[in-house]
C-alpha cells in the first residue's frame, strides 16, 4: 500500500505524540518551548504538504479503498489548517504568557492533534470516516474550550459547546443512516450515482440533518446559538482557531459533500436562505455588542453567511481562462478563507493582547488605544477595515469573488443581500475603529506595551491581510488550482 | 510609456512613508516634509500638463499600462485626457493649498499630514484609472482617509458625520462593485479596461440589465456628488470637518461622482442612461431649486456654503442628463457638447471656488471669531479689507457674475440645456436666482452694516493664509476672463465622448 499521499497525516500524528512526550520532561514554567516545537513541527508538516504525492498539483484520486480523496482541494484545505494552527500557537503562547498553569503544553499538543482532524474532514470520501473526522474536531474543541479550569466562564463554554455539539453530530449522523439506507454505501462518491433514485423529498430531508452537524462545525443560523457564549468564555486563542481553523474544514466538508453526493436542486435554494439570515442574524445582533469577542463571534456567523453564497453559486462552471476565479464559486470559497484565516486571527491576537495588558474585552475600553499601542491599533484597524471589505485588504477580494460568483450563477438577489449586511457591519466594525482613534484615552492611561511575540504575529497578519489584498495574483492561482474538487 | 503620472500618483504616499518614521515631536519637519511633497506633487502634475498635447486633449494621453492581477486580466492602467487632466490639477495644487492652510494644525500634525497625503494619492488615482478595479480601490481610498480626517480632527458632532459619510458612501460603491460585474461578465473577450468596455458596451444588446447597471452606478456616484436625495450626509460631514477637510470634500471628493457620471456611467451604458435621464434631470433640478432655498435659510455661513455647493452640482447633473438624454442622435449634439463642456467646466469651478470659500470660512472660525454665525457679523468690512475683498470675489464668481469663472462654465450649461430640456432649464434658474439673493444678503450680513463691538481687534489675514487663497483667487480671475486654452481641451475631450456614445 502507497502511504506517500498520507505524509501529512502521518508528519502531524507523529508530531503529536512526540509533543506529548515532550510536554512530560518540560518544567511548568518553560511550556513555550512546546508550542516552539509545535510550530517547528508545522512547518514541517507545511513543506510535506507540498509534495508532489499530496496531490496540490497532481492528479485528483482517491486512496485507500476508496475512502479518503487526493486531491488539491484538500492539499489546500492541508495548508490553510496548518498556516492557522501556526498563528494560532503563536497567538496561545501570548496568551499564557504570566498565567502558567500544567495544562499549557497539552493546549499546544492539542491544537496539533486538531489540525490532523482537519485535514481528516476535508479530504474524506466516505461518510464514516468523515464522521470520525468531525468528532476528533469536535472533541478536542470541547476540551480545549474548557482548558482553563479554573476559570467558570471556561467551563461553562466547554460544557455548552459539547451539549450542543453531541445533539449536532447526532442528528448529522441520523442523516447520514438515511443515505446509507437508501444508498446502501457510505461513500460519497458511490452514492454520488445512486441519489438520482431517491424520491426528492427523502433527499431533502436527509440534507437538512446533515446540516445540522456542518452548520453546527462553521456556524451557521440556525446553528450558531453556541458562538457567542464559547467564543467569550474559553480561553481566547481556542474561539481564533474554531473560527478559522475549524470554520474551514467544515466548508471544505460541506463542500465535498453536497457538490460531489447531492444534485443541486436539493440543496441550493436551502443553501441560499440559510446564507441569507446568517449574514443577517449575524450582522445584526453584532451591532450591539460591547464584548470585543462576542463581537467576533457575531461577526463570525455573519462570515459564514457570506461564505456560504460561493458555495451556492457552483451550479455553472468555471469561468474561461483569462479570469482566473472570478465567477467561480469554489475559488471565491477557498480565496475567502485565506483571507479571512489571515485577518480574524490577527484581530484575535490583537484582542489577546490587550485582554492580557488591560484585563478587559470591552471595546469602550480600546478608546484611545492609537495612542497607547499604536502598532496593534493600527493592526486592529487594518483588520476591521478587511473584515468590512474595503480595498487594499484581503476580505475586499473575497467578497469581490463572491458577489462575481453569485452574479454569474443567477444569485444578484443574494449578493444585494450582502452589500446591505457589509454596509451594516461598518457601523460595528468601524466602531472598534472609533474607540481606538477618536476616543480620548482614560485620565493617565500610559502607553500599552506590546510584546515582541504579539508584534510578529500582528506583523504577520497584517502583512498577510494586505498581500492578498494588494497582490493576490499568487493567491488567486492557487485558489483556481486548489477549485480542482474530485468529482465523478 | 512614461512615468509622470504614477509619479504623481505615488510620490504622496512616499511622503506619507517619510512622514511615518519622523518622530511625532518634531513638528517642524513634518509639516515641511509634508510641504515639500505636496509642492513636488503639484510641480510634477503641471509638468504633465506641459508634457500634454493639448491639441489631442480628446485622446489619452501618458498612459501607463502593465499587469496588475495576471491571473484576472486587471491591469494598472493610468491615463488623462481633456476631462480629467484639469481634474487632477485641481487636486494636487488643492492639497497643496491645504498643507500650507494647515500649518498651524497642532493636534497631531503627524497623523493629520499623512492622511492628507493619502486622501491626494485616492483622489488622483480616481481620476487617472483606467481599470476597473483600480479605480474602484482608489475610489475606496478616498474614503478611508476623510473618515479620519473628519472623525478625529472635527467638530463637536464629528463621530456621527464621519460613520455617516463612510456608511452612504460604501453603499454606493458596492452598488458600484456588482455594477462593474455585470458589466464584466456581459464583455467579451471579458475585461476590466474601462475604455476597452466603452468600446464594447456590453449591455447595449440588453437594456433590461443595462438599465439595472445603470442604477448600480448611479446610487455611488449620486451619493458622491451628492444628488437629491443622497445629500444628506453633506451637510453634515462639511460642517463638521476640518477647514481643510471641507476644502478637498468639496472641491474634490464631490467630483468624483460628476467626473464618474461623464467618464463611466454615460458612455459606457449610453442607452440605459438615455432611457433614464429624464429622472436623472429632474433630482438634478429638485437639487438646484432645494439646495438654493435651503441654503438661503441658513444662519451658519459653514452649512449655507455646503447647500450651495448641492445647488452647483444640481447644474452639473442637469447638462449630464441632458447630454445623455440626446445620445446617439445627430441634432442637438452642438448643445450636448456645449453644456457637457459647461459640466466639466464647472467642477473645476466649483472646486477652484467653494475650496476658497470654505478657507475663507475657516479664516474667520478656526483663528478668529470661532463663531460662524451670519447673524454675529456686519461691518467686517472696514475692520478686515484683505478678507473681505477675497471674500466677496469668491461670493460673487459661486454665484456667477460674468468675469469670473464661475459664470462661464453656468452659461455654457443652460446654453445647451436650455435645447434640450427647457423647462427645467428655466426651473433651474430659478436656483441661480435664489443663489445670487443668498449670497449677496451674506456679503451683507458680514461686511456691511455696524461692526459688532467683539470684532474690533480682529487681524486680517496673515501671510499663510494669504499663500492659501490666493492661487485660487487668481485662476477664479483668469479662467474668467479668458477661459479657452481649459474649455478648448476640455471640449476635445467632451466631443470624444459624446461620439462614442453612437
Amino acid at each position: 500500500m502507497d502511504l506517500r499521499p498520507l505524509a501529512p497525516e502521518l508528519t502531524l500524528t507523529v508530531l503529536g505524540l512526540a509533543l506529548l512526550s515532550l510536554d512530560m520532561v518540560v518544567p511548568r514554567d518553560r511550556k513555550r518551548v512546546v508550542g516552539w516545537a509545535g510550530i517547528a513541527g508545522l512547518l514541517a508538516a507545511l513543506l510535506v504538504t507540498l509534495l508532489p504525492s499530496v496531490g496540490l498539483f497532481g492528479r485528483p484520486r482517491l486512496v485507500f479503498f476508496e475512502t479518503y480523496a487526493v486531491d488539491p482541494f484538500a492539499a489546500f484545505f492541508k495548508i490553510v489548517a496548518i498556516v492557522s494552527a501556526v498563528l494560532v500557537l503563536l497567538s496561545a503562547m501570548e496568551f499564557f504568557q504570566g498565567r502558567a498553569t500544567l495544562y499549557e503544553g497539552d493546549v499546544y499538543v492539542l491544537i496539533v492533534f486538531m489540525v490532523l482532524g482537519l485535514v481528516l474532514m476535508a479530504a474524506a470520501a466516505d461518510l464514516i470516516l468523515l464522521f470520525l473526522a468531525i468528532e476528533f474536531v469536535s472533541l478536542i474543541s470541547y476540551v480545549l474550550a474548557g482548558s482553563l479550569k479554573a476559570d467558570r466562564q471556561s467551563n461553562e463554554a466547554g460544557i455548552k459547546y459539547f451539549f450542543y455539539g453531541a445533539a449536532a453530530s447526532a442528528i448529522m449522523l441520523y442523516g447520514f443512516s438515511y443515505l446509507y439506507g437508501a444508498g446502501r454505501t457510505t461513500n460519497i462518491y458511490h452514492l454520488a450515482q445512486r441519489v438520482a433514485t431517491f424520491p426528492p423529498a427523502f433527499l431533502v430531508v436527509a440534507v437538512v440533518l446533515v446540516l445540522a452537524g456542518l452548520g453546527f462545525k462553521v456556524s451557521l443560523v440556525p446553528f450558531h446559538q453556541w458562538t457567542p457564549d464559547v467564543y467569550e468564555g474559553a480561553p481566547t486563542p481556542i474561539p481564533a482557531f474554531l473560527s478559522v481553523g475549524s470554520k474551514a474544514a467544515g466548508f471544505a466538508a460541506l463542500l465535498r459533500l453536497f457538490y460531489v453526493a447531492f444534485p443541486p436542486q436539493a440543496w441550493v435554494m436551502v443553501l441560499a436562505v440559510i446564507a441569507a439570515f446568517s449574514m443577517s442574524i449575524g450582522n445584526l445582533v453584532a451591532l450591539s455588542q460591547r464584548n470585543i469577542k462576542r463581537m467576533l463571534a457575531y461577526s463570525s456567523i455573519a462570515h459564514a453567511g457570506y461564505i456560504l453564497i460561493g458555495v451556492v453559486s457552483l451550479t455553472r462552471p468555471p469561468a474561461p481562462d483569462g479570469s482566473g476565479i472570478i465567477g467561480s464559486g469554489i475559488g471565491a470559497v477557498l480565496y475567502y478563507l485565506l483571507a479571512y484565516t489571515f485577518t480574524n486571527v490577527g484581530a484575535f491576537a490583537v484582542a489577546i493582547a490587550i485582554e492580557r495588558t488591560l484585563g478587559s474585552d470591552a471595546i469602550p475600553d480600546y478608546a484611545g488605544l492609537s495612542q497607547r499601542a499604536p502598532f496593534s491599533a493600527f493592526a486592529m484597524a487594518v483588520f476591521m477595515l478587511s473584515l468590512t471589505g474595503v480595498p487594499p485588504t484581503a476580505l475586499f477580494f473575497g467578497k469581490f469573488f463572491l458577489f462575481a460568483a453569485a452574479i454569474q450563477n443567477g444569485f444578484l438577489w443574494l449578493a444585494v443581500v450582502a452589500i446591505l449586511n457589509s454596509v451594516v457591519s461598518l457601523y460595528y466594525y468601524a466602531g472598534v475603529i472609533w474607540a481606538m482613534y477618536l476616543m480620548a484615552p482614560p485620565d493617565g492611561a500610559g502607553p500599552v506595551a506590546e510584546g515582541s511575540l504579539t508584534r510578529v504575529l500582528l506583523a504577520v497578519t497584517v502583512a498577510g491581510t494586505l498581500v492578498l489584498g494588494i497582490f493576490p495574483n499568487a493567491f488567486v492561482q492557487l485558489a483556481r488550482t486548489a477549485s480542482h474538487l474530485l468529482k465523478l | 510609456m512614461s512615468g509622470l503620472l504614477s509619479f504623481v500618483l505615488w510620490l504622496p504616499v512616499a511622503g506619507a512613508l517619510a512622514l511615518l518614521v519622523l518622530p511625532r515631536e518634531r513638528v517642524g519637519a513634518i509639516r515641511v516634509t509634508a510641504l515639500a511633497t505636496a509642492a513636488l506633487d503639484f510641480a510634477v502634475s503641471v509638468a504633465a500638463a506641459a508634457v500634454f498635447d493639448r491639441g489631442h486633449a480628446d485622446r489619452m494621453q501618458l498612459v501607463e499600462q502593465a499587469a496588475w492581477i495576471r491571473s484576472l486580466g486587471i491591469t494598472y492602467h493610468l491615463g488623462v485626457d481633456g476631462l480629467s487632466l484639469p481634474l487632477v490639477i485641481l487636486t494636487t495644487l488643492l492639497t497643496l493649498l491645504c498643507v500650507i492652510y494647515s500649518w498651524r494644525v497642532e493636534a497631531r500634525p503627524k497623523e493629520y499630514m499623512i492622511l492628507f497625503l493619502l486622501l491626494e494619492t485616492g483622489m488622483v488615482g480616481v481620476f487617472v484609472a483606467l481599470d476597473f478595479i483600480l479605480f474602484y480601490v482608489f475610489w475606496e481610498l478616498s474614503l478611508v482617509p476623510m473618515f479620519f480626517i473628519i472623525g478625529i480632527w472635527g467638530g463637536p458632532q464629528r463621530v456621527y458625520a464621519a460613520i455617516k459619510f463612510f456608511l452612504y458612501t460604501l453603499i454606493g460603491s458596492l452598488a458600484m462593485l456588482l455594477a462593474i460585474l455585470i458589466v464584466y461578465f456581459h464583455s467579451s473577450p471579458r475585461t476590466f479596461d474601462i475604455i476597452a468596455l466603452i468600446h464594447q458596451k456590453p449591455l447595449a444588446q440588453d437594456l433590461g440589465l443595462a438599465v439595472l447597471a445603470f442604477w448600480g452606478f448611479f446610487l455611488s456616484f449620486a451619493i458622491k456628488v451628492p444628488m437629491f436625495p443622497f445629500h444628506t450626509w453633506l451637510p453634515d460631514a462639511h460642517v463638521e470637518a476640518p477647514t481643510a477637510g471641507s476644502v478637498l470634500l468639496a472641491a474634490v471628493l464631490l467630483k468624483l461622482g460628476t467626473y464618474g457620471f461623464v467618464r463611466i456611467a454615460l458612455p459606457l451604458l449610453p442607452g440605459a442612461f438615455q432611457q433614464e435621464a429624464g429622472i436623472v434631470a429632474v433630482l438634478a433640478v429638485i437639487g438646484v431649486v432645494y439646495g438654493a432655498m435651503v441654503a438661503m435659510a441658513q444662519t451658519d455661513l459653514k452649512k449655507l456654503i455646503a447647500y450651495s455647493s448641492v445647488t452647483h452640482m444640481g447644474y452639473v447633473m442637469l447638462a449630464v442628463a441632458a447630454a445623455a438624454s440626446i445620445a446617439g442622435r445627430g441634432a442637438l449634439q452642438g448643445a450636448a457638447a456645449a453644456t457637457l463642456g459647461g459640466a466639466t467646466l464647472e467642477m473645476v469651478a466649483h472646486g477652484v471656488i467653494t475650496g476658497a470659500l470654505f478657507f475663507l470660512v475657516g479664516v474667520i472660525y478656526d483663528y478668529r471669531a470661532h463663531t460662524r454665525g451670519l447673524g454675529d457679523f456686519g461691518g467686517l468690512g472696514l475692520r478686515l479689507p484683505v478678507y473681505t475683498g477675497i471674500t466677496i470675489v469668491a461670493m460673487l464668481a459661486s454665484l456667477g457674475l460674468p468675469g469670473l469663472m464661475g459664470f462661464v462654465a453656468e452659461f455654457l450649461i443652460f446654453l445647451g440645456a436650455f435645447q434640450i430640456y427647457p423647462a427645467l432649464t428655466v426651473l433651474a434658474l430659478a436656483g441661480v436666482v435664489i443663489t445670487v439673493a443668498y449670497f449677496l444678503w451674506a456679503i451683507h450680513r458680514l461686511f456691511f452694516g455696524p461692526l459688532n463691538t467683539r470684532w474690533e481687534v480682529l487681524p486680517d489675514m496673515d501671510g499663510r493664509e494669504r499663500w492659501a487663497l490666493g492661487p485660487l483667487v487668481a485662476v477664479m480671475v483668469a479662467a474668467g476672463i479668458y477661459p479657452r486654452p481649459l474649455l478648448d481641451m476640455i471640449n476635445l475631450a467632451m466631443v470624444n465622448i459624446l461620439s462614442l456614445l453612437r
